[in-house]
Parts: structure tokens; C-alpha cells; sequence
């Protein structure tokens, strides 16, 4: 069982997370209504939401140290919370700014923090073989940092997936694979497209330790996370965990969801980890002003967040030229820098 | 001009999807599978209502396992079926690029023609409204540059019809890459242009067989895709000077119509290359030395606009930089003169 001051952190970024998508979703609609042109509005690009998503991310990451590597699917932001990204540079990457984590080259499904060890990518399963990369580096150095690898369940239909499985399995590696079961990827329910119900059985073709939180409860992904993180951290090798979440939201922002039984999204809001977790932490004997207060602090960071990602300039075009190099050859600098001073010219 | 007369004006989207049922309707061997191809309808809308028509067994929703399902669509295509595989954007290649380029292009020719893989690689390309470096891509050039496979590039709702059509009926593998600022989503407006009469009845453009969108004697714009309605946006403007511009839609990049373009340059001397895809190594650089073979005397001036060798940037000052504009193209046209 989680300590009470643990309990409270969890709560906190599942809070934080929950109420940093509500205001981007609000943000991202600006200039989309009522036609929603993809291209319109103060958040360029597609946004895919995780609300119902949050108590993996958290009772995961409760885990978890700066030097552990993180990697997360194309439904981030949960996941980057928990992992203590900082959120003024997210929510300017987000918003295509230049003081953003990746200067605004990346964007919501593309971000990287070095400081945090976190990343996440737009392609399905590929966060999978670079977590194995990370943790095979902390073997090799003989650290005890481990790695987590975040994917859906729709993503571990994917050769990347297995092929980690694998590799992290035969070298004995400290990885803990993640996957958010929200029974849906984009439009496919998992039932047209595999017929293992237990994603985390996956793991029992490779020798590995698996198991699924079946309900989306924030506790019982710590305790489960608790085990599989100690077991990487002590050199015992890898684990599959499998957290049952809910989808609230369309696959992005825009998808009508017409594909979707009705009677889905009320019957999974019941299923809502946020109040449960504070049923938990009331029945811990944590007075309700307190919670009240910390959902308070969170939206204050968040809002602050977002006024202070709105206010960062926007990046110059010849920045589009920077850093497609670490090292970049002679020409590729002339080039830059001409046409930053044509720039300038203008 | 191809372009036939009639009444109904069609989305480049509803347009494949057309072609796509009428050749599913008059041959059992055609079948799509893809990610979210069947109740979405194509997340660019490109198998809309086939579920309605065919059902599962014909519109078939796959695991999201590229290498599986673009590896059984060549199985299939081997033996004797014609599938068409739905790569949802043509970034993820990635994944799956080894039945794509060791199987599905190389099979005919390793088999020393012993087996034939008549299948349809769908995919969307194209940036330009932000969404980063794995999801904007056009990989025009890496697709045409591997042997054995056909690529087409529509920019009409018309021509998407009659390369759909012929694409199905093709017995070789042919990549059929679709602009997703072209379709005509309600949620991402095409510019004017895409969307055309479409005739009813099925009819079929051949490979290899440019379009010349537009006649002129100053300069000739060559490119594909959504550059098509650049130039010509740039073509209309640069008409009030009184410069004329050709303007050459490629179509199709394998096979490729290399009179057209040659026969248009040695009228006016002048060639100006568009692409959405990266400049170095590609179709730009292919499109010259093809005119520099041909017609090198004729060739007085030469410009290449292209996206500057950098992955596609998430802001959209960066991605508005990088991809060539009209009023880009309408200087680098005016700058020949
Ligand atoms: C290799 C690859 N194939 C397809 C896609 C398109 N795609 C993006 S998200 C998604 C569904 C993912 O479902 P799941 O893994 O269950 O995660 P969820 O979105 O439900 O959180 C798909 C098919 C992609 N990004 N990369």
C-alpha cells in the first residue's frame, strides 16, 4: 500500500493531467467552431486526449527517478506529467513555441525531455525498442536506472512490441513494458483484432512475468508497478503489466466517434480512477479540504502554464534549418546561416 | 485536356471511393484491408460506406501490424487475388518496409517473372497543417526510386478515378499515394482545384501519361499533388504580368512521361521543379537530368523548389517555410523570365 504522501502525489498528477487536457481541449477548439478546420486555431496539429487514462501513468511513475527512462505512446501527456516534465516547456511545445521542450519542432505527440529521461513517439510501438536501449546502457554501466515503455493495446499487435519482449528477456534487462488497455484503437475494438483478451499473457511466450490490473485503479497499478520496478532495479529482468483504462474522448480531437456504442462513454465515466483514488485517500483519513486545496494548486500550475506557453514567441522560419545535425557539416552551418540573414533582411 | 464532360462533381476522396466499389462489384478478388478501413470508412475517408456494401469479409479492419497484413496482401496478390492494402499514413512505412521493398517490388523480378503481385499500396502523404515530422511526410522520391513498383500521384477527383481503376486492374504492385489536403475532409479544406466533374461509369487514365494543367511559352512548372494547384494559383497570378506558364501534373512517377516534360521545356526553356518531398537525392534532381539528357540545349534556365533536407517541423512558421509556397513558386518562376 502506498503511504499517504504517496497517495497525494498520485493524486495530484492525476488531477493535473486530468484538468491540463480539459483546458488544451478548450484551447484546441478556439478558432475550430464551429467548423473544425485541423489546421485552424492556437494548437496546431492533431491532440489526442488520455482523460481516463491517468491512473497508469501515475501509479506507474510513482516508481520512478529522474535517471529512469521513460517512453510513451502518442497519448502523452499523463504519463509526462507523472514523469515530472516540466510543464511550462511542454505547454509551449504544444503550442508550437520556441522555448518549447523541442524549440516547437515536435509538437504534442513528439516530446522529448533529456532532463527527465522522457520521450514519446507518433509511431505504434516504437518507444519499445529504444526502452530496451536505455536499460541495456544502464546494465552495460552497471546502474540501477530501469526503463518503462508505454503502449496501447492496439499497439502490441506490432513486431516492435515482440521483438523487444524478446531482446530485453534474453539479456535479462531492466525493463518494465506498459501496456493502457482502453479496448479501442482508433475505431477498432480489441476483440476484431486479437482474440488474447489478457494482454499481459503476451509475456508468458517469453518466459517473462506478466500481469493485468483489471480495474482502473491507481493503487493497484502502484503495487503491481512496485514489484516489476524492483525486479528491474535488482537485476531480475523484465515485466509486462497490462492496466485496464478508459478512453473518454475520440481517438483525437475531431473524431466524431460514430463507430462507438452509445452507452459506452456513460458506463466507463462511472469507472473514473480520480474519485476513486479520493475515496481512497478520504478513507485514509485525508481531510477533504486538503484535497480540495491540492486540485486547487493544480490547476493554478496549469493555468499558469498555459498563459505563460501563450506568451513565448513563436519560432523564426529559418529555424526549421537547426538541428538536423548534432555535428553539422560545413555547408549544411552556410546554408543556416544564410538563411537566417535573409531573414534578418527582411 | 483528359478531362471528359459530366454533370456531377465528385471529392478526390468519393471519386476513389468509387472506382475502389465498382471494381470490388465487378471482380470478387478485389478485397481492402487496413487499419480502421471498415466502420470509420479510412481515417482520410478513402473506403467511406464500402462496409455498408461488401461487409467484413471485403472490408477488413487488421491489427496494427503493417508487416503482417502489407505482407499478406502480397501473399495474397501472389496468389492470384488483388488486394488493396491501406498504409493509414505513409510515414509508418517504416514498420513494414520490408515486405514493401524486398517483397511486393522485388518478387516479380526474383521469381524471374514467375509470380506477379497485383496489389494496391494506398497511402496519404502530405503536410501542411502541423502535424511533425512522422505524420507529413511524401516520400514521393524513396517509393519511385526502388524498382518495381508503380507509383501514382492524383491531384483531381478525376484523375483519382481513372488511377484508382487502373491501379486495381494493374498485375504489378502500385503504390497509390493520395494527398490528404487533396480529399476534400470536412476537416481539412482542400484549396480550389481537387474537386471535379467525375463521369459515373468506370474509365481508366494509363500510367505514364502526364497532364499538362495548363499551356503556356515562358516557363514550364513541373510537379504532383498538392503543387499541382500551387503552380496553378501562381500560373493565374503571374498571368496578369503576362508570363505564361505550362504547367505539367506528373500523375505518375513509375512509369514516368518524360516526352511531355522534355517536349514542354524545349518550348520554353525554362523548367522550375515543385515537389513536397525532401530536395536531395530525389524527384527534383531526376526531373532535370531527365530534361539535361533530352533537350540540354533547350535549357536556359533551371530552379528546384523542394522541402530543405529537414525533417517536416511541428510549428507552422517552420512548416510553412520549408513547404514550397505559390508565391515561392510564382518568384522562382518569375526569376527565370
Ligand atoms: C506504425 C503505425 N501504424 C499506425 C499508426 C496510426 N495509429 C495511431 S494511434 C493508433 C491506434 C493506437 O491504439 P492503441 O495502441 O490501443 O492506443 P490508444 O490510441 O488507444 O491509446 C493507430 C492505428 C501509427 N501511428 N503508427
Amino acid at each position: 500500500m502506498p503511504s499517504v504522501t504517496e497517495l497525494k502525489e498520485m493524486y495530484e498528477n492525476m488531477v493535473t493531467a486530468r484538468y491540463y487536457e480539459e483546458r488544451l481541449q478548450e484551447e484546441y477548439l478556439e478558432g475550430k467552431q464551429p467548423a473544425f478546420d485541423i489546421s485552424a486555431g492556437p494548437i496546431p496539429g492533431e491532440l489526442h486526449l488520455a482523460a481516463g487514462h491517468e491512473a497508469s501513468g501515475a501509479g506507474v511513475c510513482q516508481h520512478l527517478r529522474d535517471d529512469d527512462t521513460v517512453t510513451g505512446p502518442h497519448r502523452p501527456h499523463h504519463i509526462a506529467i507523472a514523469k515530472g516534465v516540466d510543464l511550462n516547456k511542454m505547454t509551449a511545445e504544444i503550442f508550437g513555441r520556441e522555448t518549447g521542450l523541442c524549440k516547437g519542432k515536435g509538437g504534442h505527440m513528439h516530446l522529448f525531455d533529456s532532463t527527465k529521461n522522457f520521450a514519446c513517439s507518433g509511431i505504434i510501438a516504437q518507444g519499445c525498442p529504444t526502452a530496451v536501449g536505455a536499460a541495456l546502457a544502464a546494465k552495460k554501466r552497471g546502474l540501477d536506472s530501469v526503463a518503462v515503455a508505454f503502449l496501447g493495446e492496439g499497439a502490441i499487435d506490432q513486431g516492435g512490441f515482440f521483438e523487444s519482449l524478446n531482446l530485453a528477456q534474453v539479456q535479462q534487462l531492466p525493463v518494465v513494458f506498459v501496456i493502457e488497455d482502453n479496448d479501442w484503437a482508433i475505431s477498432m475494438p480489441k476483440d476484431r483484432v486479437t482474440d488474447v483478451k489478457d494482454g499481459s499473457m503476451r509475456a508468458k511466450g517469453h518466459g517473462m512475468p506478466g500481469e493485468r490490473i483489471d480495474s482502473n485503479d491507481a493503487i493497484a497499478v502502484y503495487e503491481a508497478a512496485k514489484e516489476a520496478v524492483s525486479r528491474a532495479r535488482n537485476g531480475n529482468g523484465p515485466t509486462l503489466l497490462e492496466v485496464q483504462v478508459h478512453r473518454h474522448m475520440g481517438h483525437f480531437m475531431g473524431d466524431a466517434e460514430a463507430y462507438r456504442p452509445d452507452d459506452e462513454i456513460e458506463r466507463i465515466k462511472k469507472l473514473d480512477p480520480i474519485p476513486r483514488l479520493e475515496k481512497d485517500l478520504l478513507n485514509e483519513g485525508v481531510e477533504q479540504s486538503e484535497l480540495d486545496e491540492i486540485r486547487t494548486r493544480s490547476h493554478e500550475r496549469v493555468d499558469e502554464a498555459i498563459a505563460w506557453a501563450k506568451e513565448q514567441p513563436e519560432p523564426e522560419p529559418h529555424e526549421a534549418l537547426e538541428d538536423v545535425f548534432h555535428n553539422p557539416p560545413e555547408e549544411w552551418v552556410e546554408a543556416a546561416n544564410m538563411a537566417a540573414a535573409q531573414e534578418g533582411d527582411d | 485536356m483528359t478531362q471528359q464532360v459530366a454533370e456531377r462533381e465528385l471529392t478526390m476522396s468519393r471519386a476513389m471511393v468509387e472506382a475502389i466499389k465498382q471494381e470490388m462489384d465487378a471482380n470478387e478478388e478485389v478485397f481492402v484491408m487496413g487499419e480502421d478501413v471498415a466502420d470509420y470508412g479510412g481515417i482520410f475517408s478513402s473506403t467511406t460506406g464500402l462496409l455498408d456494401e461488401f461487409g467484413r469479409d471485403r472490408v477488413m479492419d487488421v491489427p496494427i501490424s503493417e508487416t503482417a497484413f502489407i505482407g499478406a496482401a502480397v501473399g495474397a496478390a501472389q496468389a492470384g487475388m488483388r488486394p488493396i492494402a491501406e498504409l493509414m499514413f505513409v510515414d509508418f512505412f517504416g514498420v513494414a518496409m520490408d515486405q514493401i521493398y524486398n517483397q511486393m517490388a522485388k518478387n516479380t523480378y526474383m521469381s524471374g517473372g514467375g509470380v506477379s503481385v497485383p496489389m494496391v499500396l494506398m497511402t496519404a502523404v502530405g503536410g501542411t497543417y502541423s502535424d511533425a515530422g512522422q505524420h507529413s511526410q511524401t516520400l514521393y522520391g524513396t517509393f519511385a526510386h526502388l524498382p518495381g513498383m508503380k507509383v501514382v500521384v492524383p491531384s483531381t477527383a478525376y484523375d483519382a478515378k481513372g488511377l484508382m481503376h487502373s491501379a486495381i486492374r494493374d498485375d504489378d504492385p502500385v503504390v497509390f499515394m493520395f494527398h490528404k489536403r487533396l480529399m476534400g475532409l470536412g476537416w481539412m479544406p482542400s484549396p480550389e482545384g481537387p474537386k471535379t466533374d467525375v463521369p459515373e461509369e468506370p474509365y481508366t487514365i494509363p500510367f505514364g501519361q502526364a497532364d499538362i494543367k495548363r499551356e503556356g511559352a515562358d516557363a514550364t512548372v513541373v510537379t504532383l499533388g498538392l503543387h499541382v494547384h500551387r503552380a496553378c494559383e501562381a500560373a493565374r497570378e503571374l498571368a496578369d504580368e503576362g508570363i505564361e506558364t505550362e504547367i505539367i501534373d506528373l500523375r505518375t512517377l513509375v512509369p514516368f512521361d518524360t516526352k511531355t516534360v522534355v517536349d514542354s521545356v524545349r518550348k520554353t526553356g525554362r523548367l522550375i521543379v515543385v515537389d513536397e518531398d525532401y530536395r536531395s537525392f530525389g524527384l527534383t534532381g531526376e526531373v532535370i537530368t531527365r530534361v539535361a539528357e533530352h533537350a540540354l540545349d533547350d535549357l536556359e534556365e533551371v530552379r528546384r523548389l523542394a522541402i530543405p533536407d529537414v525533417p517536416i517541423p511541428y510549428a507552422r512558421p517552420l512548416e510553412t517555410a520549408i513547404n514550397p509556397s505559390a508565391k515561392q513558386i510564382a518568384d522562382a518562376i518569375r526569376d527565370t523570365q
